[in-house]
């Protein structure tokens, strides 16, 4: 049956056009309608898709236009809906309804109301080609697309230097990432001829498991690389803290919820391929864990509160990373879903708090908030009660089951990924705790947040806790091979970890606050490294950054285009023309004398060419 | 007979030729240049072109050449003064004609075995009754040009010749 | 006699002399009178020419094309020296080399 895909993303696509020709002049209730109703209508739309198609067993693509037809290589215009995206498609156009929402609250103020809301409905309409993709191209459009929509968004601010250029950071580091991926997908046209996946999918099963480092290998490292970029894992993530610059529902939507786990769906998506290459998947594996680990120590040390958070959804994804690398692709993407409604339940919150504050983000300026916002203040417990894998809420059940992954597949990354979970625990609590607990140590006046920004707060807060209910990787079983049940010395090893780093956040910010100030002092030059990201950010400014700048100024901007080209090419040519100009006006002397001399040689050469070949006949 | 008229008369030629090149004076050099008109003109009849002949005769040393005395005298062309601007001319003018001469003469020497001997009397194709029948006929359209382009000579001569209306 | 018939090939180097000679007066020259002189020259070896091969070919062809080359020549000389009497009267030489303002 015909479901006309293409509608999903279409109704965030018109929103984006009539909210961006025409927003200006309409009055924000129509913008607000039109921006909450397009995703609202791909709401719906997807709901139906799901009614017509349940159970959904199997893939239901549709084929639109043939885009690329050369030679060998045919790519069309496909949508696919299978358990995979319909998980992804549930948390897209749901998780992004209720950020929209929220965000009708937090920007009524903003002079650029339709422009935020047009480039929001344009994420979307990316996004959700994004997760209907039916083949790598299609997949890469979405990819492009919401990375633009990113740098869009991150510089919505756009007369502030910083956010200008945490916007072009975000960009550029995420084009690194594509570069990668665009050479994967050049090696997968060479290998499999197409870039379909159902095809490759299938060309794939008859291959045998690659040994050593051979081209499967290759392209999955390759496509990881471009999953680096998109969803900040090392050494890529440095654009993701910089950006929280954006408006606080972008970093919800984008850097929590949706785009940064872009990367982790192609994985999940291309599975197929990296089942193939046990070493691709070791790389992913180490990479997620390390990445989980490092950002979750930064995140100890920051001090405002979106940096926090932004550290701690580099690390989630790190999470994430790691359960695809050791095998368990259905938790990774169970925890996708679950990281998207404590994530962005975080986000939120800290936006409201924020907004409360009348834009303060430093935690050492906040305290005591929580009499004064209640609403904000108990679902960001909830979140963090979540994030730090407390049994029965969502991120218990999901982050367990990557653990638990790992365990079989290798003890030490068991062992890390719980120490990271108690480090995760500590610095979400001891933001919480900065926050709601304790004397207020900033000058604003602290009020609640509207309705339209604590009603998303209290929807995600329900989902947050009860979201492990929803049994995912038993939904994904057709498409991986079933999960694996839990290990109770795991889950119990696991939660202890994570209750323990709740209780030391209590200790050394609610009972004894000087004890951290110690602590602190003492750690010294530890605690700066720490704070200061580990001068990541500057080791890359020198290493890459500056000797680029200085090749691109010196040796190509002066050397090659000035002095070769210009100098050499452009201006050489003009140099000679004159010249030869100068040389043949001496011929135009006036002097008729010379004339004729020349009109005789000339007449001379004339009779002797003539002359030689025979005369005129 | 042939011979020696044709003799004489190339050896006129080319002396007046000669005196012409190296006179100071121009009206010596004029009256030189008559001297070769008019050998011309008894070398025309001897090859048989006796229109030709007279119309030389009269038209170039009846006329042009008196208009060329008229204009030396009125403007008192006096000697030429030494100038060496046009050291182009110098250098390379010797050269050059000696090399044109070269090359006509191989041309003419290569042709030889194909050209007549020229006796007076042979023919007498050059009639002014042949020259005109053909003038009017076949050569009518150059004829009535030729007859135009005079027209505007002599308008063209007028003109520059006027005095400034001012 | 050596020759009773003269050779046609005589006439034509007679015309190729006068016509050299007529192009050195032509370079070396100074006045502008002798230089027309020199112009006059040339064209009457060329008329020579025409005839000379006019009697090669029996035809009467060459001495129309050289009764055309006398008229234009006629004509040429009025204009030309009409034109030497204004260059006199505006610049009061006539020397050829200090006549040259059309330079680049």
């Amino acid at each position: 049956m015909i479901l006309n895909l293409w509608l999903i993303p279409l109704f965030p696509l018109l929103g984006f056009v009539v909210n961006g020709l025409l927003g200006k002049r309409l009055p924000k209730g129509a913008v607000t309608g039109i921006a909450l109703g397009s995703v609202a209508a791909s709401l719906a739309y997807v709901a139906y898709v799901f009614s017509q198609l349940w159970p959904l067993t199997g893939a239901h693509t549709e084929h639109y236009f043939t885009w690329i037809n050369s030679g060998f290589l045919n790519v069309g215009f496909d949508l696919t809906v299978d358990r995979l995206s319909a998980v992804m498609l549930a948390i897209v156009t749901g998780v992004g309804f209720l950020i929209h929402i929220y965000a009708t609250g937090y920007m009524a103020d903003d002079a650029g109301y339709y422009r935020f809301f047009s480039y929001f409905n344009l994420f979307m309409f990316f996004m959700l080609v994004l997760v209907l993709a039916s083949n790598l191209l299609v997949l890469f459009v979405g990819w492009e697309g919401v990375g633009l929509c990113s740098y869009l968004l991150v510089g919505y601010y756009f007369t502030e230097d910083f956010a200008t250029n945490a916007a072009n950071k975000a960009f550029i580091v995420n084009r690194i990432g594509d570069f990668g991926f665009s050479l994967g997908m050049f090696l997968t046209v060479f290998l499999f001829r197409t870039l379909d996946f159902g095809k490759i999918a299938a060309t794939v099963s008859t291959m045998p498991l690659e040994a050593g480092i051979g081209v499967l290998t290759l392209i999955c490292l390759l496509l990881f690389v471009g999953a680096t970029g998109k969803s900040a894992q090392f050494p890529l993530y440095v654009w993701l803290p910089d950006a929280m610059a954006g408006p606080t529902p972008v970093s919800a939507l984008i850097h929590a919820a949706t785009m940064v786990t872009a990367g982790v769906y192609m994985v999940a998506r291309v599975s197929f391929l990296f089942s193939h290459a046990p070493r691709a998947m070791e790389v992913v594996a180490v990479i997620g864990l390390f990445t989980a680990v490092f950002a979750a120590t930064i995140g100890m040390a920051q001090n405002d509160i979106k940096k926090v958070f932004a550290y701690s959804t580099v690390s989630q994804l790190g999470y994430m990373f790691l359960g695809l690398g050791v095998g368990a692709y259905s938790a990774g993407i169970f925890h996708v879903m679950t990281h998207a409604f404590f994530k962005a339940l975080l986000f939120l919150g800290a936006g409201s708090v924020i907004h409360g504050l009348s834009g303060e983000q430093d935690l050492r300026h906040m305290g005591g908030l929580r009499k004064a916002m209640p609403i904000t203040c108990w679902t960001l417990f909830v979140a963090s009660l979540a994030i730090s894998g407390v049994p029965g809420f969502s991120g218990f059940f999901s982050k367990d089951e990557i653990l638990a992954a790992a365990y079989t597949h290798a003890p030490w990354m068991f062992w890390v990924g719980a120490i990271t979970a108690g480090i995760t625990a500590f610095y979400v609590f001891r933001a919480w705790f900065l926050a709601f607990f304790g004397t207020y140590r900033g000058h604003h006046h602290a009020h609640e947040s509207p309705l339209a920004m604590t009603a998303p707060l209290m929807i995600l807060a329900f989902l947050s806790a009860i979201g492990g209910f929803i049994n995912v990787p038993q939904w994904l079983t057709p498409l991986y091979s079933s999960a694996e049940h839990g290990n109770i010395s795991v889950m119990v090893i696991s939660a202890t970890i994570g209750l323990i780093g709740i209780a030391i956040a209590l200790f050394l910010y609610v009972i004894r606050p000087a004890l951290a100030e110690t602590a602190k002092n003492a750690a010294g030059p530890l605690y700066t490294l720490v704070e200061n990201k580990y001068y990541v950010d500057e080791i890359y400014q020198g290493v890459v950054v500056a000797p680029l700048e200085g090749i691109s100024r010196f040796l190509l901007w002066r050397g090659v285009d000035e002095g070769l080209l210009d100098s050499l090419l452009v201006n050489g040519i003009g140099r000679f023309i004159r010249k030869l100009g100068g040389l043949l006006r001496q011929l135009q002397s006036g002097s008729i004398r010379n004339y004729a001399t020349w009109v005789l040689a000339g007449s001379l050469l004339v009779i002797f060419f003539i002359g030689l070949f025979g005369g005129v006949r | 007979m042939d011979t020696v008229l044709f003799v004489i008369c190339a050896i006129v030629a080319i002396v007046c030729a000669f005196n012409l090149v190296l006179q100071k004076h121009p009206i010596s050099s004029a009256l030189s240049l008559i001297g070769v008109m008019s050998s011309l003109a008894v070398l025309y009849l001897l090859l048989g072109a006796e229109f030709m002949a007279m119309a030389q005769m009269i038209v170039y040393g009846g006329a042009v050449m008196v208009l060329f005395i008229f204009v030396i005298m009125l403007l008192n062309a006096g000697t030429e003064k030494n100038s060496n601007k046009s050291w182009f001319a110098q250098i390379a003018g010797l050269p050059l004609l000696l090399a044109f001469v070269a090359v006509v003469a191989f041309l003419i020497r290569s042709a030889v075995p194909g050209l007549k001997n020229v006796s007076f009397g042979s023919w007498w194709g050059g009639t002014a009754q042949n020259v005109g029948r053909l003038l009017f006929t076949t050569y009518l359209l150059p004829f009535e040009i030729i007859s135009i382009l005079i027209l505007i000579a002599i308008l063209g001569a007028v003109v520059l010749a006027q005095k400034e209306i001012d | 006699m050596p020759h009773p018939h003269v050779p046609l090939s005589w006439y034509l180097i007679l015309s190729a002399i006068l016509f050299t000679l007529g192009a050195a007066g032509f370079l070396y020259r100074k006045s502008v009178i002798t230089v027309f002189m020199s112009i006059e020259l040339m064209l009457n070896a060329v008329n020579l020419s025409f005839i000379a091969f006019s009697y090669q070919l029996q035809k009467v062809d060459g001495h129309i094309y050289s009764f055309f080359v006398m008229v234009v020549a006629a004509a040429e000389a009025a204009v030309g020296l009409a034109i030497i009497l204004t260059i006199f009267k505006n610049r009061g030489t006539l020397q050829i080399d200090e006549i040259d303002s059309l330079k680049l």
